[in-house]
């Protein structure tokens, strides 16, 4: 058998999962022991242009509470022409389509390579994708103007038949009328006011009031012609309309913001898509450049005088607003999860602009955020046209009405998702009571989702200590994702992935070297994050050293009270440097962070695959120099030369760092010279090196392009861990390297204490 | 009972009989002007001589008869007084007229040893004088005299039916007053005259003696009067006029000054002196008036001269012997044979016409009406004449009920007549009047009185070398700023009093500072919001086309200061129905933008930038939105609209701009859709008659009256413009126009093609009209008396303030003042109104008007000098505004009583003793009855059945903010008898009764509100071809609603006189062609106000007994 690295990248590229172990203890008592829980990162659209979907319905077991997909784990009786399912063990007959399978001749689903399949499935009419703006007017006129050439453009980017609409807001919020020629026709809401989503449909005209039924008559989706339309017919009219766009007219007075109202408008856009195309894949595009100042889901005053909350503030209860607006934010997300709508912020502006408050609606609805300083920058314009970037069959890469079901073998039950899902409240035989994330259900649903878009699942074993699994018994999970495709295409995708039991006793080393300490760092790390949304920062990475601890512990090999003896096997030896960073990480320390920064980084970590999710914990640092091809280093202020050009990606930015020669060297202006090409090559390579990743990655990164002694090297030196300090400075000799001014602890203390810790008997563990 | 108020004369008689005999008491009102001037001339000429001597003679009488009613009061101070002029006068005259006329006068009047001969009432007068001695006090005390001239002079002038007068004592006179002109008058008086004057035959006798003389006088006066005349001006300027107008102009004025009557007494003479400038215009004023009387005269010109004084004894005495047969002696009946035929049924000839009085003013006021005076009655609000504005506002502006204020609360009590003014701040002057002034007084703002806060007004006195001056008002002295000092001359003026408006006239504006403004912050320029029912009826009826159609010309013509200039008013467009669209036509948009609220239950404005715009900037954008607003709603199937939140959406449209400004709202139904201020149908019929009718007049509910006070707070006009089909509640929807100074234009079952015209002619004027805005007026009178009650269309938030947030040039305010201490004779009655508001350029600035009334300690006085039509115009609103907290009928009689009482007051206090059968009247009062009746008639009091309750709620609206001249044709329409149309002249107008229409005759007949023309069914062929060209009454369509254009001059003129009409009023009025008993004959037929009315109401002569009846059981 190939190593456990070969066999979890097979894995990933095939069924898109990632787990923390790939052979599970076989009885519940020592999973626990484990310390990190079986679990895994789903990436449920994963991009396999290699697999062609399969235009048929999949075969389900019949069985009420099971319904399980006919999957290669299944065994098959082809002369009976019946099937076992491999969860519940009801024997199903074969549909009568099936009648000609037999051993030579089976359907994909039952083939191996098809762990992972893909059904084009006719369920109802196929509804267009749908895209509702919604814009600020509250802008500076350079960032409106850029704002309307973003979106005019991204009208040109949409399938002609998908319906488009348009709501602006500043002190009010305007619903615009596309299919009106002539005069532009618009309904205005007052943006102070709350209104329920049946008062919005009857004043959008779209419900006949009390007079007609008691309850108003439910509207049929024709009748919102007026507000969404198919691009291809008013693809004119709303370039027109975004044109004529004006910047709020209310004039705000000296020492004031100006009154946006945020939450009215995107009240309005639920409202409107909730009355008329309920359970349909619909995104709404909320644009903004600053913070909601009036009506519900108000963020902040109007009076400039007060600024906005900080983390200050929050964990002094000052924050005047927070609950509220909150509250409000969530309650709009929770409705327009419930009908399938997903809700993106765009936002752009120098101050925080609310997403504290408001990113329960992405996270919820799986829309996306983005955080920028300005419409008028190319980070934002860039990361506009990725959420339009298309696959190799030119559909966009983006997918709604996700529905994921997770079926396990009776050892396992589901603790729960972290990712952009809601629950959908799903009890059943697979659910643990023991919540992890998400929990208390094995369905959730996800509004929008990507290719990228991936779950951290969570399980448990349920097999009790005195009721061992047969020898060579497997456990299967089953995910079944359901999602309405770009091209309006119903389909669902199953994955039914398998592992070994084993016994945690006598094959502790199987399953140690088993552990994927990548995924499982990223999902310790979702769990903290997860934890750090509700719990006081401390407190969460107090929680996440003592699993390290334990982890250490349980799979050191050292000797009692002798630190020095501390060695950890290769399948563990990075993971507590991925925990070292990830303590100091955006994701658990808000210091340096606004709350919308925080928001904003946690938003992308919970959503983004392993991958990405590991740069974000543990930055990736390139060297370039005339010393030899680029190569990564350590993320260390040692790795910080004079005569080195370095690269850092953080995921959210991008740093170009010259060392204190290079940027000497450019000053004096050598790259210019013809004999020394060598070096403008030498400059040029990170920054293409940078392109290309700026090309693929989405959100754009702030790409920083700075200097030794530049103010923006901060960003690179509040990454690399401080191991040469003003502390330590004079104690580390003349190696070379930048002193980081800092009193954080370096890795090397870190881990000092950490086997200090890990070698010391603790009463609590056993 | 005798109508006229002559019998009373009778007594008078023997005190005042000089002047009675002279000028003929009936006139005394219009006599008094006259007569003063007579007076002074008569004197001159040799006639006067003879006057005096007549008068002495009578003077002893007098003492016999101090009863002279009224009239004898009046006349007698008149009298008196002019005669004394009179005798001393010949001599003083140059020099009076030379230096300043006022003054002569006094001088003269103050000699008069002769006021202790005059009568008791009299030396009431004659203290005025004599105290008025005061320059002041002289003028008016001149006008008072001048009165009574007037008649005096008339009499003269038609030496005839004097003449016959002093023999008709006895029959003769009958007979000859008979034979004169007005016989069934002249007669009339005689009778009484004989029965109980026979003493006064003599003296009447005398007079005619005397007459003659006068009139040979009078024209011997008018070369000599003519020359002094203009002396005079000239010589009044320096001190008078000076300052302020032309001073030829004022010339006549000033030497009218006390008379502006005075040259109808001349011009009597003057006829034969034809040569004379003024004569010729004078004759024929004169001849109008008397010698012509033959129509109107018989009545008129009988009871003028008659009525007044003497003459008018005669035609009263007709009258009360139909009325009362017992109240005359029979001897008069017997002599006059018409009398006798008419006994059992009273002629309506006999009892006072308003016809004549109308005629009789027009024909007396031949010169401008100058305002110098104090206590002078301007023309009747029906004569066309010019005003002078020399210290008092210009009646235009402010008319009072009486120009003679009693002097405690007593008198005013026992009296019972109204004291009270109509102003009508921002009335448009006739071209040829200047507008008033605009003063700035600098960065201090305007000069006040430091206590009472009056403004600089020529009242003020400057003492102390002009470094302080006293509040005429209040008696506080205030200093005079330094910048504002300025020296006195001898007389204690200011030097440049005349190069200062507020020094030298009635009306004038301070530019206000920005103290004066809202938020002490300069004024935006206002808007106009234009807010337009889009609902299916209002689409279906064409009415959304007709609007957008004319908005697009008539946005060129917005109100602006300066001609040559755009206007800075901004203009926004909002339609609704169920909801409102809102729209953006802001200059740089391709395209209009409509913003839809529903959210109704909220009000708010969806836009600021763009929503009120510069009509020139944003001309294309404006026009491609009126094209396409009926387009957008052909198709619209909503019939339900709301109402509140339109008034709320223009409110929150001009508070977002920060700006006042109107609202012109175009609404067809009742709100009845879910929204703030929605109504429900509560028309009840059944509750007409009932306690609870007053129900129906109060808004149903109290959100508009917040609304409304909102409104006001922001200086948010409202325009209201009905196009209901079935009931609207107007009661309700009026409130708030009516408490923002605004208007209700109602156009039940609109049409396109019938009411198009009318409505669009409304629209023009009312978007057009000069308007002011965030106005807030307020009245400071002397003390003594205060105003305390207020009428008309605005809003009150504590008792002295009136608000309006807009107020336009044809809205008029009547004030109610009462006693709260005495005043005093020699200072009179002053107040002043002064109103703050932002004009339509946004200018702040203040509008003062100061008025200025004499006050009286005798009854009689107070009874000279009333203008019947203002105390209507009082009445009317006052009762109007009861309905709407007592039942009608309480109302009713309320009005009826206090009628009564006024007159029985009179009667009791200033008529001569007499037969209590007989109904006198005192002659400024004697057309009381039968517009009185004409209130207690209208749909409001005493509705016909198919009266709608929303007929009624507007027309009660419309009142409350009616000027006098508005007023009065509304109650007693104007009749037209379409003769003689080829002349240039207006024929003369006939009496409101069916009697009077001749079957072969066309009438036209307008109220102000409708424009009637009515056809005899035998009229002659000749007329319909060339007024119709149709030959035949049965081929007129009388659903014409203009006449065909023809090449005739008949043709030609009868649209001239219908266009005039309709020029003349604030409303266009719809022709509605009536053709002799067809079956709109009904509707036409109630106006004709003197008959009784479908609905029961009473017959003018039926009512006159009736109000006779219980002044008798008053006196009794």
């Amino acid at each position: 058998m190939t190593t456990y690295q070969e066999f979890i990248q097979q894995n990933e590229d095939r069924d898109g999962v990632r787990f923390s172990w790939n052979l599970w203890p076989s009885s519940r008592l020592e999973a626990t022991r484990l310390v990190v829980p079986v679990s895994c990162l789903f990436t449920p659209l994963k991009e396999r242009p290699d697999l062609p979907p399969v235009q048929y319905e999949p075969v389900l077991c019949s069985r009420a509470n099971c319904k399980a997909v006919l999957n290669p784990l299944c065994q098959v009786d082809f002369r009976a022409k019946v099937w076992a399912c491999n969860f519940c063990f009801q024997r199903n007959p074969f549909p009568p389509s099936y009648a000609g399978i037999s051993e030579v001749n089976q359907p994909a689903e039952l083939m191996p390579q098809f762990s992972t399949i893909e059904y084009i499935v006719q369920r109802g009419p196929q509804t267009p994708l749908i895209f509702l703006y919604v814009v600020d007017t509250c802008l500076e006129e350079e960032d409106l103007q850029a704002l309307k050439g973003s979106l005019q453009m991204s009208l040109s980017l949409l399938p002609p038949n998908a319906l488009v609409g348009l709501i602006t807001f500043g002190r009010m919020v305007q619903v615009h009328e596309l299919s009106c020629e002539g005069i532009a026709k618009s309904y205005v809401f007052r943006g102070t006011k709350d209104l329920t989503s049946k008062q919005i449909q009857e004043m959008l005209g779209l419900m006949k009031p009390a007079a007609t039924g008691p309850q108003g008559r439910p509207v049929a989706p024709q009748d919102a012609a007026a507000f969404l339309q198919p691009i291809h017919r008013v693809d004119m009219n709303l370039t027109d309309l975004l044109g004529e766009l004006q910047r709020d007219p209310w004039p705000v007075p000296q020492g004031k913001r100006p009154l946006r109202s945020t939450g009215v408008a995107l009240s309005v856009a639920v409202g409107l898509l909730e009355g008329t195309f309920p359970n349909t894949g619909a995104r709404v595009m909320l644009f903004v450049g600053g913070p909601p100042t009036q009506g519900p889901g108000m963020v902040v005053g109007d009076e400039l005088k007060i600024p906005i909350r900080s983390w200050h503030d929050i964990q002094k209860d000052n924050a005047r607003h927070l609950k509220k607006a909150t509250k409000f934010y969530e309650a709009l997300g929770n409705r327009s999860a419930a009908n399938g709508h997903s809700i993106d912020i765009y936002a752009c502006a120098l101050d925080q602009t609310g997403l504290l408050e408001m990113k329960c609606l992405s996270n919820l609805t799986g829309g996306h955020i983005v955080m920028g300083d300005s419409f008028n920058t190319s980070l934002f314009t860039q990361t506009f046209q990725g959420v339009f970037s298309k696959d190799h069959n030119g559909d966009f890469r983006m997918a709604f009405g996700g529905v994921l079901e997770i079926k396990t073998s009776r050892e396992l039950k589901v603790c729960g998702a972290i990712g952009p899902c809601v629950s959908l409240n799903s009890k059943g035989p697979y659910v643990s009571e023991n919540e992890m994330g998400i929990g208390g259900t094995n369905q959730w649903k996800m509004c929008s989702l990507t290719p990228s878009s991936t779950l951290g699942i969570y399980l448990e074993v349920v097999n009790q200590h005195n009721a061992p699994i047969p020898q060579g018994g497997r456990g299967a999970i089953q995910f079944v994702t359901q999602y309405q495709h770009s091209n309006t295409q119903k389909r669902i995708r199953v994955t039914t992935i398998t592992r070994n039991w084993a016994d945690a006793q006598s094959q502790i080393q199987h399953i140690e070297s088993s552990f994927d300490q990548e995924a499982a760092a990223v999902l310790m790390a979702r769990l903290g994050v997860f934890r750090a949304e509700s719990e006081e920062g401390p407190d969460v990475l107090r929680w996440l050293d003592r699993q390290l601890i334990r982890l250490c512990q349980k799979f050191g090999q050292y000797n009692k009270e002798d630190p020095t003896s501390f060695r950890l096997s290769e399948s563990l030896s990075l993971y507590p440097q991925f925990m070292f960073h990830l303590r100091r990480s955006p994701f658990l320390q808000v210091f340096n962070n606004s709350p919308d920064e925080s928001s904003y980084y946690r938003h992308h970590f919970t959503r983004q695959d392993l991958t990405q999710s590991l740069i974000m914990i543990q930055p990736i640092l390139y060297s370039y120099s005339f010393h030899g091809p680029p190569e990564p280093v350590l993320l260390d202020s040692s790795s910080i030369l004079p005569d080195r050009i370095l690269l850092m990606d953080t995921f959210f930015q991008l740093v170009i760092y010259n060392g204190e020669t290079i940027a000497q060297w450019q000053k004096a202006g050598y790259q210019e010279m013809p004999e020394y090409q060598n070096f403008k090559q030498l400059l040029k390579a990170p920054q293409d090196d940078a392109n290309d990743i700026l090309e693929t990655r989405f959100p754009m990164p702030r790409y920083i392009n700075t200097e030794h002694g530049g103010s923006q090297a901060r960003f690179l030196l509040s990454k690399v861990n401080p191991s040469q300090t003003h502390n330590n400075l004079y104690a580390w000799g003349q190696e070379s390297g930048a002193p980081i001014l800092t009193d954080d602890v370096s890795l090397q203390v870190f881990m000092d204490h950490l086997k200090k810790l890990a070698v010391s008997i603790c009463l609590l563990c056993p | 009972m005798n109508v006229n108020q002559h019998t009373p004369m009778a007594p008078p008689y023997g005190q005042p009989q000089p002047s009675y005999g002279q000028p003929g008491y009936g006139q005394p009102t219009y006599a008094p002007l006259d007569s003063g001037y007579p007076a002074p001339y008569a004197p001159h000429n040799g006639p006067a001589s003879a006057y005096h001597p007549g008068i002495p003679p009578q003077a002893p009488p007098p003492s016999s008869q101090p009863p002279t009613s009224h009239y004898s009061a009046q006349p007698q101070p008149s009298y008196s007084q002019s005669h004394p002029p009179a005798s001393s006068a010949p001599s003083q005259l140059p020099p009076s007229s030379a230096p300043a006329g006022s003054q002569q006068y006094y001088p003269s009047s103050a000699p008069p040893s002769q006021q202790p001969i005059s009568s008791l009432p009299p030396t009431s007068q004659q203290r005025f004088v004599s105290p008025g001695q005061p320059q002041h006090t002289f003028p008016p005390s001149s006008t008072s005299y001048a009165g009574p001239a007037p008649p005096p002079t008339q009499p003269a002038s038609t030496p005839v039916t004097q003449t016959q007068p002093p023999f008709h004592p006895h029959q003769p006179p009958f007979s000859s007053a008979p034979g004169g002109q007005p016989p069934a008058f002249t007669t009339g008086p005689p009778p009484p005259a004989q029965g109980s004057f026979p003493p006064q035959a003599p003296p009447p006798s005398s007079q005619p003696g005397s007459f003659p003389p006068p009139s040979s006088v009078s024209s011997g006066q008018y070369p000599s009067s003519m020359p002094p005349p203009q002396q005079p001006p000239q010589s009044q300027p320096p001190t008078y006029h000076p300052g302020p107008p032309p001073p030829q102009a004022q010339m006549p004025p000033t030497s009218i000054g006390q008379s502006n009557h005075q040259p109808p007494g001349p011009q009597g003479p003057p006829s034969p002196t034809g040569p004379l400038q003024q004569p010729p215009l004078q004759q024929g004023m004169q001849t109008g008036a008397f010698g012509q009387p033959r129509s109107p005269q018989p009545g008129y010109g009988g009871p003028y001269q008659g009525q007044p004084n003497y003459g008018a004894p005669a035609p009263t005495p007709q009258a009360q012997k139909r009325l009362d047969p017992d109240a005359i002696p029979s001897p008069q009946a017997s002599d006059m044979p018409p009398v006798q035929k008419s006994r059992h049924r009273i002629d309506p000839d006999a009892i006072p016409s308003p016809i004549q009085v109308i005629e009789d003013d027009k024909a007396k006021t031949t010169e401008p009406f100058t305002t110098g005076v104090r206590g002078q009655a301007p023309p009747l609000v029906t004569t066309n004449f010019q005003v002078k504005d020399q210290g008092n506002a210009s009646p235009r502006f402010v008319r009072c009920t009486a120009y003679n204020m009693p002097c405690t609360a007593d008198m005013a009590k026992q009296s019972q007549v109204p004291l009270a003014a109509v102003i009508k701040p921002l009335a448009i002057l006739p071209p040829d009047e200047t507008p008033p002034y605009l003063v700035d007084h600098g960065e201090g703002g305007p000069i006040r009185c430091n206590r009472c806060k009056a403004y600089m007004c020529p009242y003020m006195q400057f003492i102390e070398g002009g470094r302080r001056f006293q509040c005429s008002f209040c008696s506080c002295v205030t200093e005079v700023p330094p910048h504002y000092f300025q020296h006195l001359d001898h007389t204690g003026r200011r030097v440049d009093c005349y190069d200062r408006p507020e020094l030298s006239l009635g009306s004038y504006e301070f530019l206000a500072t920005v103290d004066y403004c809202k938020n002490n912050k300069i004024p935006q320029p206002p808007a106009y919001i234009f807010l337009i029912d889009v609902s299916y009826n209002a689409v279906k009826s064409g009415l959304v086309s007709i609007i957008c159609q004319e908005l697009k010309s008539l946005l060129d013509h917005l109100p602006r200061e300066n001609p040559e200039m755009d206007s800075v008013i901004r203009v926004g467009f909002v339609t609704y129905n169920k909801v409102l669209h809102f729209y953006n036509v802001k200059s740089s948009l391709a395209q209009p933008q409509m913003l839809v609220v529903s959210d109704v239950s909220d009000m708010f404005v969806p836009l600021l930038d763009g929503f009120l715009v510069n009509v020139n900037d944003s001309r294309q954008v404006i026009e491609s939105l009126l094209d396409q607003i009926p387009e957008m709603f052909a198709d619209t199937r909503e019939t339900e609209t709301v109402f509140g939140p339109v008034i709320q959406a223009g409110l929150e449209a001009l508070k977002a701009a920060d700006c006042a400004g109107k609202l012109f709202v175009f609404h067809t139904s009742l709100p009845i859709a879910e929204a703030p201020g929605k109504l429900k149908n509560r028309e009840d019929k059944k509750l007409i008659g009932t306690d609870k009718e007053k129900s129906l007049f109060q808004p149903q509910a109290g959100f508009y009256n917040n609304l409304a006070k909102e409104c006001v707070t922001q200086g948010c006009c409202v325009d209201l413009f009905l196009f209901p089909n079935q009931y609207v509640d107007v009661a309700t929807l009026g409130v708030v126009p009516v408490s923002t100074g605004g208007s209700v234009y109602k156009y039940t079952y609109f049409q396109a093609e019938s009411d198009q015209e009318r409505f669009l002619n409304d629209l023009r004027r009312d978007v057009q009209k000069p308007v002011g805005f965030d106005a807030v007026m307020r009245v400071r009178t002397s003390t003594g008396i205060r105003a305390t009650d207020f009428f008309g269309s605005f809003f009150m938030n504590n008792t002295t303030d009136v608000e309006l947030a807009g107020l336009d040039c044809d809205k008029a305010i009547t004030v109610e003042f009462k006693h709260d201490d005495k005043l005093s004779e020699e200072t009179g009655a002053l107040m002043q109104c002064a109103v703050l508001y932002t004009s339509c350029s946004g200018q702040r600035r203040l509008r003062i008007h100061n008025m200025a009334v004499n006050c009286c300690s005798q009854l009689a006085d107070l009874y000279r000098n009333c203008e019947t039509d203002t105390i209507i115009n009082f009445l009317s609103k006052y009762a109007f505004r009861g309905v709407l907290n007592n039942p009608t009928k309480a109302v009713r009689d309320t009005l009826v009583n206090q009628c009564a009482q006024i007159l029985a007051c009179y009667r009791k206090n200033c008529a001569s003793p007499s037969s209590a059968g007989q109904l006198i009247l005192p002659e400024c009062m004697k057309l009381l009855p039968v517009y009185l009746n004409c209130v207690l008639k209208s749909d409001v009091l005493l509705p016909g059945a198919d009266v709608s309750l929303d007929d009624r709620a507007y027309l009660r609206q419309l009142i409350s903010c009616m000027d006098v001249a508005e007023t009065h044709v509304f109650f007693y329409p104007r009749l037209l008898p379409l003769v003689k149309l080829e002349s240039g002249a207006l024929p003369v107008a006939v009496r409101d009764s069916e009697e009077r229409l001749s079957k072969g005759g066309v009438y036209l007949l307008e109220t102000g509100l409708h424009l009637f023309l009515w056809v005899g069914a035998s009229v002659q062929q000749e007329l319909l071809l060339n007024i119709f060209g149709t030959p035949s009454f049965g081929q007129i369509d009388s659903s014409m609603t203009s006449l065909p254009v023809l090449e005739n001059p008949i043709s030609q003129r009868l649209r001239e006189i219908i266009d005039s009409f309709r020029a003349q009023r604030s409303r266009y009025m719809k022709l509605i062609l009536v053709k002799q008993e067809d079956r709109a004959e009904l509707m036409f037929k109630h106006f004709l106000v003197e008959d009784k009315s479908a609905s029961g109401g009473a017959s003018y002569v039926d009512f006159l007994c009736h109000m006779h009846k219980e002044i008798r059981q008053l006196l009794s």
